[in-house]
Order: C-alpha cells, then sequence, then structure tokens
C-alpha cells in the first residue's frame, strides 16, 4: 500500500485557522500506516516528515511500490464528511505505452472499484461520503489503484453543520481504522480468483 | 553696510521677479497643453448605446454541502458576442458563489473572470480522447494566436472578448481567471474541483459549441486553482454536467 500525505514543507496546502492542511494529512497517514502494519501490509510513504515533496515525486514512488493502492490524503475546511475521488481521465487500454501525465488512465476502472470498496467501509464506520471524480497532479500518473481521500469536519448527517474538527484525534483515529478495513477488504478481494 | 543691504533687496527683488514669471510661463504652459489635449479628443457621440436585450441563461450552481449541481435559470442582458456572452455568464456564476449565503462561497465576484477566449477547438492537436487531455504550457497561447488569426471569420482578440468562429464546428473556451479570485478560493479538491467544472458545465449549457475549456490565471498557465485542481489540463466541458451528490 502507498499512503501520499499531501503537501508538506514550503507547500503548507490549506489553512485552516490555525491548522494547516500538511500536518493534519501527515498525522492521519501515520495513524493509517501504524494500523496497516500492525496488519500485515507492507506500506511505502511518500513522507514522514514536514518537507516538501514534488507531485512528479509522489508518483514516481507509488510507481516503483507497484502497489495494490495508493491513497493520496487531503484535507479541507468545505463540505463535511470524507470526499474520495478518482481521477477523471476516460478508461483506456492497459496494453498502450501510457504517457506520464495520463497514466491513470489504464487504472481508473481499477481505481473506481477501489473508492466502491472504501466507500462502503466508510459508510459501515457511520461517515457522510461523497465520491466524485478530479484532475489532480500526481494521482492522474500513478499507475496502481488510486483514490484522493479527502476529509472535511464530520457531519452527522446530510445538510447538517460539520460537527467535529478535523485535528480531533477521535476522529482522525475512526477514519484511520475505516480505512485500514476497506483497504484490508480490498486486499481481500484481489486474492480472490 | 548699506551696500550689503542694497544688493540683498535688489536680489530679492530679482528672485521675486524670476519666480512670477516662471509661474506665469508654467501657467501658459499648462493652458497649452489642455488645449492640445481637448483638440485630439472627439467628444461628439458617433455610435449609439447598446442595450443588450434580456436572455435567458442557464447556471450550473456547485454546492459544498453534497458536491453536486444544479441548473439554475436566470434572465440577464446578454450580448450578442459569444465571447462576451461567455464571461457575462461565468461573471453572474461567481457573483452568486460571493453572496453571503452561497453554497459554495468564493470571494471575488464578476471581478474573477479577466476575460473569455473562444477558438476553434479542431485547431489543436487532434481530437480529445478522454475526460482530460494534456496540452503543454504554451499551447493555450499559441491556440489563441492561431484563432484570432487563421479561424473562419475570426474577429480578432479586442476589449476583454474574442474571437468567433463562423464553422460552427466545436470551441475551445479559454478561461482567464484573476490573481486576486484564485488567492481567495478556499483550498481543497472538493472546492476547487466543484468550481471548475460549475464553470464548465455552464459554458457548455449556454454555449454548447464549447467542448472543451482551458483555464489562465491573469493570462499564465498555472499549475492548480488553489493547491489541487489541475489547470494545467483541457477540460471537457460537456462531461461536467449536473450532479447529484453520493452522500448516503
Amino acid at each position: 500500500m502507498v499512503l501520499d500525505a499531501a503537501h508538506g514543507g514550503d507547500d503548507g496546502g490549506g489553512k485552516f485557522g490555525s491548522l494547516l492542511e500538511k500536518d493534519l494529512t501527515l498525522a492521519l497517514s501515520v495513524r493509517l500506516r501504524s494500523l496497516l502494519a500492525a496488519r500485515g501490509f507492507a506500506v511505502v510513504t511518500t513522507r514522514e516528515s514536514d518537507v516538501a515533496v514534488a507531485a512528479e515525486r509522489r508518483a514516481e514512488i507509488a510507481n516503483h511500490a507497484a502497489a495494490q493502492a495508493c491513497v493520496s490524503i487531503h484535507a479541507t475546511q468545505t463540505g463535511s464528511g470524507v470526499h474520495m475521488f478518482v481521477s477523471s481521465l476516460a478508461p483506456q487500454d492497459p496494453g498502450r505505452i501510457a504517457a506520464w501525465k495520463t497514466a491513470q488512465s489504464a487504472w481508473v476502472t481499477r481505481s473506481l472499484a477501489l473508492e466502491g470498496v472504501l466507500n462502503s467501509a466508510l459508510l459501515q464506520a457511520g461517515m457522510n461520503v461523497t465520491l466524485g471524480r478530479t484532475a489532480l497532479p500526481g494521482l492522474d500518473s500513478m499507475v496502481c489503484p488510486s483514490v484522493a481521500f479527502e476529509f472535511a469536519p464530520r457531519g452527522v448527517a446530510k445538510g447538517e453543520r460539520p460537527t467535529t474538527a478535523l485535528d480531533d484525534a477521535e476522529y482522525q483515529a475512526k477514519l484511520a481504522e475505516a480505512l485500514a478495513a476497506g483497504l484490508l477488504a480490498w486486499q481481500a478481494e484481489g486474492r480472490e480468483p | 553696510m548699506s551696500m550689503v543691504r542694497r544688493i540683498q533687496t535688489g536680489l530679492f527683488v530679482f528672485l521675486l521677479v524670476a519666480s512670477v514669471a516662471m509661474a506665469v510661463v508654467l501657467w501658459q504652459l499648462r493652458e497649452r497643453a489642455h488645449e492640445r489635449l481637448l483638440a485630439g479628443q472627439d467628444s461628439a457621440p458617433t455610435q449609439a448605446p447598446v442595450i443588450s436585450a434580456e436572455e435567458r441563461a442557464t447556471l450550473l450552481v456547485a454546492n459544498d454541502a453534497d458536491s453536486s449541481m444544479q441548473p439554475r435559470e436566470l434572465t440577464l442582458p446578454l450580448p450578442q458576442d459569444d465571447g462576451s456572452r461567455a464571461r457575462v455568464i461565468l461573471g453572474k456564476l461567481l457573483d452568486l458563489y460571493a453572496l453571503p449565503d452561497a453554497a459554495h462561497p468564493v470571494a471575488g465576484g464578476a471581478a474573477g473572470i479577466g476575460q473569455v477566449f473562444l477558438l476553434p477547438a479542431e485547431n489543436l492537436n487532434g481530437p480529445v480522447a478522454g475526460s482530460v487531455r494534456s496540452v503543454g504550457p504554451a499551447e493555450a497561447s499559441l491556440a489563441a494566436a492561431r484563432g484570432a488569426t487563421a479561424g473562419s471569420l475570426a474577429t480578432g482578440i479586442k476589449g476583454g472578448t474574442v474571437a468567433r468562429t463562423a464553422d460552427g464546428g466545436p470551441q475551445l473556451a479559454v478561461v482567464d481567471l484573476t490573481s486576486a479570485f484564485v488567492a481567495s478560493h478556499p483550498s481543497g479538491i472538493a472546492a476547487e474541483t466543484l468550481t471548475v467544472q460549475s464553470i464548465c458545465a455552464t459554458l457548455h449549457a449556454n454555449l454548447p459549441r464549447v467542448t472543451q475549456v482551458r483555464f489562465l490565471v491573469d493570462g499564465q498557465q498555472r499549475a492548480t486553482l488553489a493547491g489541487h485542481a489541475d489547470l494545467t489540463r483541457t477540460y471537457l466541458a460537456s462531461d461536467a454536467g449536473p450532479t447529484e451528490g453520493t452522500n448516503p
């Protein structure tokens, strides 16, 4: 598994009051890495500290790892719950030579399947989930099933105001647990004949 | 002593006369410059002001609560030129986002749209494959130059809008956002993607020939909108229709 904590170093990402997106994504990445390692996963992370990593470098790390799944972690103050995105590239024949900026096109179908499995796990954990497609630098160059996972303040139900802060430890633990369960299910699905 | 006093008095009188003379000369120069300026201007009204007729426009308005876009019909005074229409319609969309109770709040309003260029889409390198397509950094500028000079019946770039093609083919819209709008845009994949998609869908809903959309910021290519949504891509406008949120 590849965990990509977005932003870092000079690139703070979004600024939400005193919170920086780069710190929130790293915190969740570290927490999730521990959970996955405890379940026997080999986990590769794009960063383990507050360092800048270019989008291209993140994709290189993911592509070298030949991972079963790549999860790019982001945070936002907009909306509520979890937003999950798959590349908006149109699916293409995996046999074709992939251009760097559209390499993910051969994996979009698998990425959508991964998104579905993670969505089920998050819903089971009581999370409010929104699914979508996006053009995200880095994600579009990954040659593995990849999703961008963006967490917002938790909303209790659709339409209600967000309640839980982004840096709430209990909220982050719940997100990490749900993601770990989803990735475990994804791995199990991959082993099925 | 009296000799020194006479010299001082003489010097004072001389400086006073020189100051008055310089003031008179400067006043005369100013008057002449003003007359030259007025002579160069033709203030006679030679063209009647054009009052645009009110027409219906469809805006695809984003909602952060469920990451959806909903169509909203409005009646607006719209110019006849397609580029100007696109600019007015997108300006109205951003005005809605700048309202205090906006469901997708983004500061800036209509001033966030610098220019909208409409170019023949077929002038770019071949057909578009997929939802988004990579385009080199200089391609939009080159396309703008080609569209303004080689597009059929192109009218040229003037006054912030451009280039109308009369061949009825698909068009590429180049939306030039202002850096002030981009700087004030909320950061996040969902928020940025919604802004991009609502602009694309609104353009396509009102100008069906617009099938592709590219973004510039202050006339320059920029990597992302606010750290996430890729602005180096060409977006397919027809893919960005109304959506429903997928919340449970």
